[in-house]
């Protein structure tokens, strides 16, 4: 009987581990399993060309069907119920079972929950796949005022796809938006970009709760007492990993799938990679989850070469990131902390410029603001280990 | 005259690393990328959806002056690209059949 890989998930991280083990050579069985009812799909653009009306549902998939024919890659759609190490094999819903002779978590992740009353209400809405971004903008279309509550990258992309005049408002619990991901000077240049949009965001807001009539949402409660008009509520606060499977599979689970440095679990068969995998990194101190595209695609490459090849080779990907902040491209590569400084490049405009992120005399990341030439350039860098402030070399010409 | 031609689609000829080589007809306003991805033409990925943020679409034109120029984000992100950068590089997410070209031959890059 043929050798199986099977890979739970069919996101990005999915695919791409998929074809790049026909590419390195893997002539076995190759499954993938997900449990969204479509070909796997490029996530990024949901948020952004998507909901604006420039890409319809027929650009989202990666690839064609006709293309996993074409190369033996099995595409189930199925709820994976249990994984059952010790005999190697997946539990479906449906009672059937498939074995493999290794198997790739790319289960992802999902929209965090928000413990407030009201969630359950029409027109609260959360973005994760497909069919969350289809039911989204055709609401987005007729709704009065909408309410994002979150101000990380996925709400403050998706109030950037909302066209200005309309009644969109952000609300953020922490003191300023994309706190967590963005250097200060980075996210106030996105403030001020999404302000000029007509887009109301407010910070140091808590939520109580949802109010609704007949089931569907009227309002959102805030702490102070006040309420704000909403009849449409999109729940933007974070996003979790998916590891239930694995954490009941006796695998080690903690804010994430743990793995080493190939992308390995405790048990030699088991690999974890994408948005629900945590793993050392050289970018960091610690180990880290990151949800990306570049993370997903570049991991589901490396374990696909390790199955493969078993070089035992560490991933070493440089980490790097984009977003739409209004009509703004923002480019980040590696991984900074809160506490790191914020140093502006020099030769930068008001429009296109970038920013070190600096711990001591290292550089843990770089952000680009409309500069895709600083970006690369960073990249670069990054990869060939260049990271202290005298190696960067960034300054270019003033840029218009 | 009596009656028009009927307008030929737009087309783009992909020659693949290895010598093989298909040619696609492609509705207006598809990209390069884009006609590759959903023809199932190996060799050009477009990991960011077509956003020019990626380079994964990298291809070597053949033969096109007419061609509007490199904008500055193209020029820049092909910087990223994996195979070597060559006068004739361009990001294939922002050429438009039928605005941009009525017909393209393009060279496949080793890898993306």
């Amino acid at each position: 009987m043929r050798s199986a890989v099977v890979i739970v998930g069919a996101g990005q991280g999915a695919f791409q581990c998929a074809v790049s083990l026909r590419e390195e050579g893997w002539d076995g069985v190759i499954r993938i399993i997900g449990d969204e009812p479509h070909l796997p799909y490029s996530r990024p653009m949901l948020s952004k060309e998507f909901l604006r009306g420039e890409a319809e549902a027929g650009e989202l998939p990666l690839r064609p069907e006709s293309y996993f024919q074409r190369h033996g890659i099995e595409l189930l759609t199925a709820r994976v119920t249990g994984i059952d190490r010790a005999a190697r094999r997946v539990e479906l819903e449906t009672g059937e079972v498939l074995e493999y002779e290794r198997l790739v978590l790319a289960t992802g992740s999902t929209s965090r929950r928000l413990p407030i009353d009201g969630v359950e209400l029409d027109g609260v809405l959360s973005l994760r796949g497909w069919d969350d971004a289809v039911e989204l903008r055709e609401q987005i279309e007729a709704a009065a005022s909408i309410v994002v509550i979150g101000g990380g990258f996925i709400g403050t992309e998706v109030a950037s796809t909302v066209p200005p005049g309309r009644a969109v408002t952000i609300l953020e619990r922490d003191p300023r938006i994309l706190r967590r991901v963005l250097s200060e000077p980075v996210a106030g240049h996105a403030h001020a970009c999404l302000a000029e949009r007509d887009v109301d965001l407010r910070t140091d807001v808590g939520i109580v709760a949802l109010r609704g009539e007949a089931g569907r949402v009227r309002a959102v409660r805030l702490e102070d007492g006040a309420e704000l008009a909403a009849d449409l509520v999109l729940l933007a606060a974070g996003a979790a990993p998916r590891t239930e499977l694995a954490e009941a599979s006796g695998l080690e689970v903690a804010a994430g799938i743990m793995v080493d440095a190939t992308l390995t679990t405790a048990d030699l068969r088991v690999s974890a990679i994408g948005d629900c995998a945590r793993f050392p990194t050289p970018y960091a101190t610690a180990a880290v989850r990151l949800e990306s595209v570049q993370n997903a695609v570049d991991q589901g490459r490396h374990v696909a070469a390790q199955i493969v090849h078993a070089s035992g080779a560490p991933y070493r990907a440089v980490p790097w990131f984009w977003t739409h902040q209004a009509d703004e491209k923002i480019q980040i590569v590696g991984i900074a902390e809160d506490a790191d400084a914020a140093i502006p490049v020099p030769g930068g405009s008001e429009h296109s410029f970038s920013i070190l992120r600096v711990r001591g005399d290292r550089v843990t990341a770089v952000e680009s603001v409309n500069a895709p030439r600083d970006h690369i350039r960073a990249r670069k860098a990054l990869a060939a280990d260049s990271l202290s402030i005298e190696d960067f070399e960034l300054a270019g010409p003033a840029r218009t | 005259m009596a009656g028009k031609d009927e307008e030929a689609m737009p087309s783009i000829t992909y020659l693949h690393a290895d010598g093989m080589s298909e040619t696609i007809e492609v509705p207006e306003g598809t990209t390069v990328m884009r006609a590759a991805i959903t023809n199932g033409v190996d060799g050009i990925v477009g990991e960011c959806g077509g956003q020019a943020m990626c380079a994964t679409c990298h291809v070597y034109v053949q033969d096109a002056p007419d061609l509007p120029p490199l904008s500055e984000d193209e020029d820049e992100m092909l910087e990223a690209a994996s195979s070597p950068r060559r006068p004739d590089s361009r990001l294939g997410c922002q050429l438009h059949a039928g605005t941009d070209f009525e017909s393209l031959v393009v060279r496949l890059p080793e890898r993306q």
